[in-house]
């Protein structure tokens, strides 16, 4: 026979590695062509599966839109919470398991613009939860509308003249509000992406990860910018590797030069250390170190 | 990157620049790929990425309508899993080859 069917046939002796953490009955997931995020899910796997925790002990939060969907594809437990309240979400279940590892994997108009408040207290308080911010630079899922993270200029379904508001940065507002561990990478770079999860979930404290995707169907094409294979090119020309850089100087102009890299890894108290020590010394030996619900 | 560097001709992604001085002691990995041709969305980042040129694609459509990858150089394979990480939807992996016994390095020379 022809080739492709003994291919076809050949892989069918042997599973994927990524079936076992993904919800096989949900695929074909519902990602466009060249779009970024099976990448991203494929290093988080990776790195789940470095950092040697049992899966029992991880719970993956997400909130809306198209990187939303990564908790109901992942095969841990998890939970696809309301617009922009993946970090309360997740908050929650630290709290009320403070074993858990809890990942929250979300968009940027999900975490930074309509979760904005949630993700500066949640940085500020230094919960430990790690937070994948993955940026497309637009609201993909409901029609390319411009979001607090879309270059200036950059042309949206609401910004049909170029965008005149000025974005995010979004590691400088982590840095700002006191994250413990800061970095960006796009998902071309996918070992150091694989390597920052693993190092994030590692991180005592709020981490974060911003990855910068492609969004092929909304923000390449109003913009003329090609297919996510033409984005892949761009960050592979126009990625600088700056570990430790200024967040200041991390913004992102459109198409622009973008720097990557670890900025921020500075362990601080988190909200149970701080919690456990402040009742510590107000209540002497009557206090009982927090635990949560499950002893 | 800035534009005064050099950058490898187009013809030599896959070479190497020079021999390496212990290029007969190191053992090169093999890997064999496998490509689940129906998951695949065509959007050549394995092509495109693979470090040795190993993939093309195909002329033919699969059940989705999208051309997929074909392996055009089995030999060429190092098992070094980028295609596997990069693909979207997780329609290609490598697993590495038993029984190796060649010196390294020699299919590049």
């Amino acid at each position: 026979m022809t080739e492709e069917t003994t291919v076809t046939e050949e892989t069918q002796d042997v599973a994927h590695p990524m079936d076992d953490l993904l919800r096989m009955d949900r695929m074909p997931h519902i990602w466009c062509p060249t779009c970024g995020l099976g990448t991203v899910v494929t290093a988080l796997a990776l790195a789940l599966g470095k950092s040697g925790i049992p899966l029992d002990d991880i719970a993956v939060v997400s909130g809306i839109g198209c990187t939303g969907r990564v908790a109901g594809y992942i095969k841990v437990d998890s939970f696809h919470t309301t617009h922009g309240r993946a970090i309360p979400f997740a908050t929650g279940l630290h709290l009320a398991n403070p074993k858990l590892k809890v990942i929250v994997v979300s968009g940027d108009g999900d975490l930074i613009a309509i979760g904005g408040n949630h993700f500066i207290h949640a940085a500020r308080r230094n919960v430990d939860i790690t937070v994948i911010c993955v940026n497309n630079f637009i609201y993909a899922m409901t029609g390319g509308q411009v979001a607090p993270t879309t270059p200036l200029t950059a042309n949206a379904s609401t910004m049909p003249y170029g965008n005149f508001e000025p974005p995010f940065n979004i590691p400088h507002l982590a840095d700002s509000c006191g994250a413990a561990y800061v970095a960006r990478w796009s998902s071309l770079h996918v070992r150091r992406m694989t390597t920052a999860f693993a190092e994030a979930i590692a991180t005592p404290g709020f981490s974060l990860v911003e990855v910068v995707t492609p969004c092929s169907t909304l923000y390449a094409r109003r913009n003329r910018l090609g297919t996510g294979l033409d984005l892949l090119k761009f960050y592979h020309d126009n990625c600088e590797i700056q570990h430790g850089a200024d967040t200041r100087s991390l913004n992102i102009d459109f198409q622009g030069k973008i720097t990557l890299g670890k900025f921020i890894e500075r362990p601080r108290p988190t909200f149970l250390d701080r919690l456990d020590n402040w009742y510590g010394q107000v209540f002497g030996d009557k206090y009982e170190p927090y635990v949560g619900d499950r002893k | 990157m800035p534009q005064d560097l050099p950058s490898p001709p187009e013809s030599t992604k896959s070479k190497y620049w020079r021999k390496p001085l212990d290029a007969d002691t190191v053992k090169v990995p093999h890997g064999e790929l496998h490509i689940i041709v129906n998951r695949c969305k065509g959007c050549r980042f394995c092509v495109e990425y693979c470090p040795r040129d190993v993939l093309e694609m195909a002329e033919d459509f699969n059940v989705k309508g999208y051309h997929y990858p074909l392996v055009k150089d089995e030999v060429a394979c190092v098992n070094c899993q980028l295609c596997e990480m990069l693909c979207p939807e997780f329609a290609i992996f490598c697993t590495q080859t038993e029984d190796e016994e060649e010196g390294g390095g020699e299919d590049e020379g």
